[in-house]
């Protein structure tokens, strides 16, 4: 034991991003032993430029401590917000460390007590984090071996671990607890030894069902959203907002909304908000502020914008390329050319954006809903003008983010009126505020010319994708001759590109490219007049594609139908982060109404080693089910740069009523590696009921989403 | 003008002094620290907001808190009795019917007034009768086998 060395000192000699002192981290932490990880070269992945330009921190990302009561807590910039990482990410490391689940904690998206992460999204934490994660247990294991060998006097090769108990496998009464060695103090170190992860035979907790650990919580009422926060004498904050984006202010009286009992006004350059203790009371004083914005003109709306893009779009980046289209088109019998197109689609979790900001001298605390907590920690220190070592962000339960609660406009928001009245302020945007502010999935257009032989061989494939980004345009189907290439892969799109924010959504870019590209390879089949299903396992080679396929036409009972009957069959396949998934549909459509009644979805992914089969069945469901939004009725209406849906009144997400029955199958794989699974199951679902209503209709659809009105429009065309 | 409304609060008699107009979820949250009824929408859209006022479901986003005067409320806290789990919650636990957790204590409180009405409803009845909650994660196919479950645990006695 290297006795008064500390190993927050190692910590501070690394590159430290987060400036952690010593003090607070001791403090915070208080005694046990301290085990920090070096989770090197987590990769970007990301479509963002700006975050590709960003350079990515080699240094530790986790830190475990071994609390004096046994108890390994996991220190993780990682957060909840449904995904269930706070359940997967305990199970991989409670089996490498040798402890039960039950004594795992996590704690999360603390930017005092975490070290510095990029944010959590992407299909990332389990994929990525969770694979680092692992061999950062292993490492804790094996350390923890090598102090218990040293305390009990036994060479570590006649050690065993069980539970957190170190015991001599020759005299099991010659034993010490992690718990005691905690208690001993003695924090330090890293083996130096080699060591290796579990393999599936070793497996105690890994691969194994386990309940949401934050089920309690969730279904008393316990658990805390930012909103849940209740701070002594905080206001409440409700910010006056233009009824359009970029619409200029030209006259605000305030006299009304002052005269309200007990409200704090604040009027900066470009920040007015009402203060109140009492939200609906701020809310109402806020509605008496009398206000004139200018009327500028309006150029875009929800029927023009695909114009409007395609004259805009940047030049395009070839990001695959194989053999030569001309010699393409030449060995082409039939040529496709298509364009597919996709609305602005909303995040719309159900918790809105919120933040509780409290300012105290030249320090600030934020709770907040986010997907980022340590970008907001950045902005926080950037508007303020604070030390980012003065700024913590704490993130508790968020309640759904699917790529929205990337940015943090209200987290700012509410740092800024914190620091200017002194108090603690809660900003909690209402539905409205969430649409309007909402960094919508982008509107994106893609054009597909492709050609197929005589036997239904595809010989050419030109992709062209615009604004949707370049995840999931990459085919992988067996053709010579293809070239994809992307047109503006920045989902925020330059200025003057969209009439308000876009960012990622869940999968960003996969649902568009998917919905593309299975509908035209679907469109070919149906010319050459090959099954669906056949027509992609002639075009195959992908083993683990055709594997996902046979799955799923198994489960199916996949069989040949004719079009035209109003019940329809379709399908989709897709590779999604590393993860392969094939989906098949059987839909009703009412030719009358143009309504699409969606009887059952079967879904078979290969997404390597699964870290909770229930939870990941658990993601699977939620894709489809979510994803019958944007292929059925999300598509935002605007006008200009005025949101026109701001409720659910409006903006149609998916119901009780729309649920199809859903089987899922994940297809063993425990020796390959974890892969994403937050996101494949929902980037199958447009190409997949548009296949399927093609089938039952004879009709393609070629833009999302496929609502009655526009099903009955082609039908109309026909 | 502010007037005094007493009603009970999960089991126990309460009474705030209160506009009359103020809506019911920020009496909850802010005046009673009852957290667990959520904001979703403000409108009545989502169903977020939900509790029980006399043993059914309203949306308290939309109900002023004059309307509940000699009423009894019951919010997602009320449910819990002592260290027990409702069945309700119990089944919500046990089906993992959840996954960001906000919309949960809405569902289960419609449910919990969805019951009353149909103690041994089908799957059919059990869609119509959720159909005005709202859940983004898409945990909806394990809510309505944690409402069945739960039906059947509770044989229609709440």
């Amino acid at each position: 034991m290297e006795k008064n060395k500390n190993v927050t000192e190692e910590i501070i000699e690394l590159k430290d991003v987060n400036k952690f002192t010593r003090r607070s981290f001791i403090k915070l932490t208080g005694g046990g032993i301290l085990l920090y990880l070096t989770i090197g070269n987590l990769p970007l992945y990301s479509q963002d430029e700006r975050r590709i330009q960003h350079e990515m921190p080699t240094d530790f990302n986790a830190y475990l401590k071994i609390g004096t009561d046994g108890r390994v807590t996991c220190y993780t910039g990682k957060i909840e917000m449904g995904q269930g990482v706070i359940t997967s990410l305990a199970q991989m490391l409670a089996d490498e460390i040798d402890v039960a689940l039950e004594n795992v904690d996590m704690v999360m998206g603390d930017t005092d007590l975490c070290p510095w992460d990029m944010g959590t999204f992407g299909s990332m934490s389990t994929h990525v984090f969770g694979a680092e994660l692992r061999k950062a247990g292993a490492k804790a294991r094996r350390t923890l071996l090598e102090i218990g060998a040293e305390y009990l006097k036994v060479p570590e090769e006649n050690l065993e671990i069980n539970n957190g108990v170190i015991f001599n496998s020759k005299n099991k009464n010659v034993k010490v607890s992690y718990a005691e060695l905690a208690k001993e103090n003695k924090i330090d170190r890293e083996t130096k030894s080699e060591t290796s992860i579990k393999i599936p035979s070793e497996f105690n907790t890994i691969n194994r069902n386990f309940k949401r650990r934050d089920a309690f919580e969730k279904v008393t009422g316990k658990a805390k959203y930012s909103a849940d926060i209740q701070l002594p004498d905080m206001l409440y904050a409700k910010i006056l907002r233009p009824p359009a984006h970029n619409v200029k202010l030209l006259e605000v009286d305030t006299s009304e909304a002052q005269n309200v009992d007990g409200v704090q006004i604040i009027k900066e350059s470009d920040i007015i908000a009402v203060l109140h203790k009492y939200p609906d009371v701020a809310e109402s004083a806020l509605s008496k502020i009398k206000t004139k914005y200018d009327n500028p003109e309006i150029k875009l709306d929800d029927k023009n914008i695909f114009e409007h893009l395609l004259n805009v779009a940047p030049e395009g980046k070839v990001v695959a390329n194989d053999g030569d289209i001309k010699t393409g088109e030449q060995n082409s019998k039939f040529i496709f050319d298509e364009t597919y197109y996709n609305d602005y689609v909303a995040h719309s979790p159900m918790e809105p954006h919120t933040a509780v900001a409290s300012v105290e001298n030249d320090k600030v605390t934020v709770w907040a809903s986010t997907q980022t907590p340590f970008r907001a920690k950045d902005e926080v220190a950037n508007a303020l003008d604070f030390k980012p070592e003065n700024v913590r962000i704490i993130t508790p339960f968020v309640g759904g983010g699917f790529g929205g609660k990337s940015r943090n406009l209200q987290v700012v928001e509410a740092a800024r009126l914190s620091k200017i009245c002194g108090k603690p302020v809660q900003v909690a945007w209402t539905r409205k505020e969430e649409f309007f502010y909402d960094s919508f999935r982008p509107a994106a257009i893609v054009k597909i010319r492709s050609g197929i032989s005589d036997a239904g061989k595809i010989n050419l494939w030109d992709y062209n994708v615009y604004y949707a980004g370049e995840r999931g345009s990459k085919q992988f189907y067996n053709i010579p001759n293809h070239q994809t290439v992307v047109y503006s892969s920045n989902l925020t799109g330059v200025a003057g590109t969209h009439p308000f924010a876009t960012g990622p959504w869940r999968a960003p870019g996969a649902n568009t490219n998917t919905f593309a590209r299975e509908s035209q390879i679907d469109n070919m089949a149906a010319k050459a007049g090959i099954d669906p299903l056949e027509f992609r396992l002639q075009n195959l080679s992908d083993n683990k594609m055709i594997r996902v396929l046979n799955t799923a036409a198994d489960a199916f009972g996949w069989k040949t139908h004719n079009t035209g009957s109003g019940k329809g069959y379709g399908l989709s396949c897709a590779i999604e982060v590393g993860t392969y998934v094939a989906s098949m549909a059987e839909v009703d459509v009412d030719k009358l109404t143009g309504k699409v009644k969606v009887n059952r979805i079967v879904c078979v992914q290969d997404m390597g080693l699964v870290i909770n089969p229930e939870g990941a069945t658990m993601q699977i469901e939620g894709g489809i089910t979510m994803g019958l939004g944007y292929a059925l009725s999300e598509g935002l209406h605007f006008k200009g740069e005025e949101v026109l849906d701001l409720n659910y009144d409006t903006y149609n997400i998916p119901r009780f009523s729309w649920l199809p029955e859903i089987k899922t199958i994940i297809l063993d794989n425990k020796d390959s590696e974890p892969l994403g699974g937050g996101e494949p199951a929902i980037v199958n679902i447009g190409a997949l009921i548009a296949n399927a209503i093609y089938n039952a209709m004879g009709i393609r659809m070629f833009i999302l989403p496929m609502t009655p009105e526009r099903i009955k429009e082609a039908a109309k065309k026909e | 003008m502010k007037k005094r409304i007493t009603f009970n609060l999960n089991g126990k008699p309460v009474a705030i002094d209160a506009e009359g107009e103020r809506k019911l979820i920020w009496v909850l949250r802010v005046d009673f620290g009852l957290t667990g009824t959520k904001y979703g929408c403000g409108e009545s859209f989502c169903g977020a907001c939900t509790v029980i006022v006399n043993g059914y479901a309203e949306r308290s986003c939309q109900l002023n808190i004059q309307n509940v005067q000699d009423k009894d409320v019951i919010t997602i806290e009320g449910l819990l009795n002592g260290d027990k789990l409702h069945p309700l919650q119990k089944a919500f636990m046990d089906n993992d019917a959840l996954q960001c957790g906000y919309c949960t204590p809405g569902m289960i409180l419609n449910a919990f007034s969805f019951l009353n009405k149909h103690p041994d409803p089908s799957i059919q009845e059990i869609k119509t009768g959720m159909e005005n909650n709202l859940c983004r994660c898409g945990a909806h196919k394990r809510i309505i086998e944690a409402v069945q479950s739960a039906s059947k645990e509770m044989k229609g006695v709440h």
